[in-house]
């Protein structure tokens, strides 16, 4: 323990030095800077939300033929959000995303106007998921139905 | 002279004392001398600290208290985040030093005395302190839920119910029912995320007003000489000269735990399984080793009392006569002093042997 602390390192002011110091404070404030943001890096990259797994070519079980009717419409997961499956009063299956391209309310379906309502702002959508009424933006998102025995599977619209 | 900082000091200057706490600021003097070195642990202490502070926030962003979530998102955090695995790795690093260093910190002013009038209820406080950081450990063990954390916390939260009468009670408080549950889960996250950082930070806050207030102790020897050869006597301003000194100590120790965290990255594990065996060779974390082992030498009877019972009494005096260690310090009737100071080194010595033993023992 030869080397306590000194007395605080007396400042000569000899203006001789103050290059050399001003180039040392240029060193140790820049390798300072550097090594605050290789801190600070990770830190920022971890605020960042990771992706949450996508669906992709995967289906996913919506529902079962017996517990759907016709005019009648069920949600099921996608991946981390909701989607919609509605089976027209003709019998057809219809997939869609069922979220809201407005604002991001869960849409549902009317069966009283056979239409696809946001409750949120009374925005409408066909059973095409075309907007046709109120503020929504965009169609909501088809997807693909597929039939496989009993079960209703959905998965996105490969593109062409 | 109306530059926009002048006009803010201005400002303040009006409403508070600022001169009063300039000069409370100014006044601690860092003495130098060969053992000066010591008084670099208890800011390293606190750094640590301030470090799980930051990287305990950081995990909050991400972490799910719950038995069936807490696994998975830790799990997510270490896979799926980025640089997630940096910063639990760093969480528990840092905690581990943080340990090791309050234990350093208390030696080092118990060997050099500093616990002397005036500054008895600064022991005080900063024993408090590390009766905290322990509780913040045992109840961070716990938090990822894997199998070792779940059986280590079955055996820790077992300890106190072997206390006769008021046993049983306080193992119900801490497990939040009979077992480790998702109930358990949610009770010591509580504890380690709200109620004793709150604590903490009440009592950081007196142990460093205490400290400011009545400044640095100087070892019984070194004031001797310096008072009888005053020209000997040597100090550093704290602010700024002592205070860059130890920010250098700091840089240096961040650097030193991300080389830790990125060199051996801290495991997971597997999933706690509440219905499943207890694993081979479960241990707590090193620095309840020592007691862990000393329950497991002791014999199930001693002189017709329980063996355990016996430990957990030894343990709970020893933390009380270590509470209140200033107040044992005295020289009439007789001189304690020599005592504290032989006892503290048999003491450290059975901890550490304990320790080693405990980690090697199967």
């Amino acid at each position: 323990m030869s080397s306590a602390p000194d007395t605080g390192a007396a400042v000569r002011s000899a203006p001789a030095n103050l290059p050399r110091r001003h180039f040392v404070n240029i060193l140790l404030g820049t390798g300072l800077l550097a090594s605050a943001a290789s801190f600070l890096y990770p830190v920022l990259r971890y605020l960042v939300p990771p992706k949450l797994p996508d669906m992709g070519d995967d289906a996913v079980l919506a529902a079962h033929i017996s517990e759907l009717k016709p005019n009648t419409a069920t949600t099921f997961r996608f991946g981390a959000r909701p989607g919609l499956l509605v089976e027209t009063a003709a019998g057809e299956y219809r997939a869609m995303s069922a979220t809201c391209t407005h604002l991001g309310c869960t849409v549902q379906y009317r069966p009283d106007l056979r239409e696809i309502w946001c409750p949120c702002h009374n925005g409408i959508y066909d059973l095409n998921g075309r907007n046709i009424s109120g503020p929504p933006p965009r169609p909501l998102e088809a997807f693909e139905v597929q039939i496989r025995g009993g079960d209703i599977f959905v998965r996105r619209k490969q593109e062409a | 002279m109306a530059s926009p900082v002048n006009n803010v000091r201005e400002w303040f200057a009006e409403r508070f004392p600022l001169d009063d706490i300039k000069a409370l600021a100014q006044k601690k003097k860092v003495p130098l001398h060969r053992y000066s070195y010591w008084y670099f642990l208890g800011g390293m202490t606190l750094f640590l600290f301030g470090v799980q502070v930051l990287t305990g926030a950081l995990l909050l962003m991400y972490y799910r208290p719950g038995a069936d979530e807490a696994f998975e998102s830790v799990q997510f955090i270490m896979t799926q985040v980025q640089f997630g695995w940096l910063i639990r790795s760093v969480h528990s690093w840092s905690a581990n030093l943080l340990v090791f260093m309050a234990f350093a910190h208390l030696f080092s002013v118990l060997f050099l005395k500093s616990y002397r009038k005036p500054r008895e209820l600064t022991w005080v406080s900063g024993m408090l302190l590390l009766f905290l950081m322990l509780g913040f450990g045992f109840s961070g063990y716990l938090l990822p839920w894997n199998k070792v954390s779940y059986f280590a916390t079955a055996v820790g939260t077992e300890i106190p119910a072997q206390i006769p009468i008021i046993g049983h009670p306080i193992m119900l408080f801490l497990r939040g029912g009979e077992d480790i549950t998702g109930s358990t889960l949610t009770r010591l996250y509580g504890f380690h995320v709200a109620i004793l950082p709150a604590l903490a930070t009440l009592l950081i806050g007196l142990h460093l007003a205490l400290i400011q207030w009545f400044g640095m102790s100087v070892p019984p020897g070194v004031e001797q000489r310096w008072q009888a050869h005053p020209v000997e006597k040597k100090e550093i301003r704290f602010f700024p000269n002592f205070v860059l000194r130890e920010l250098m100590a700091w840089y240096v120790a961040l650097g030193l735990l991300g080389a830790l965290a990125a060199l051996f990255p801290w495991s997971l594990g597997v999933k706690a399984d509440p219905f499943g065996s207890a694993p081979a060779g479960i241990k707590p974390e090193w620095y309840f080793l020592s007691m862990f082992q000393t329950l497991k030498l002791i014999p199930a009877k001693i002189l017709g009392m329980d063996g355990e019972m016996l430990g957990i009494l030894a343990f709970g005096l020893i933390g009380a006569a270590a509470l209140l260690l200033p107040f044992l310090d005295r020289e009439r009737p007789f001189n304690t002093r020599r005592w504290i100071t032989g006892l503290a080194c048999v003491f450290l010595g059975y901890m550490a042997i304990m320790t080693v033993y405990g980690w090697v023992a199967k």
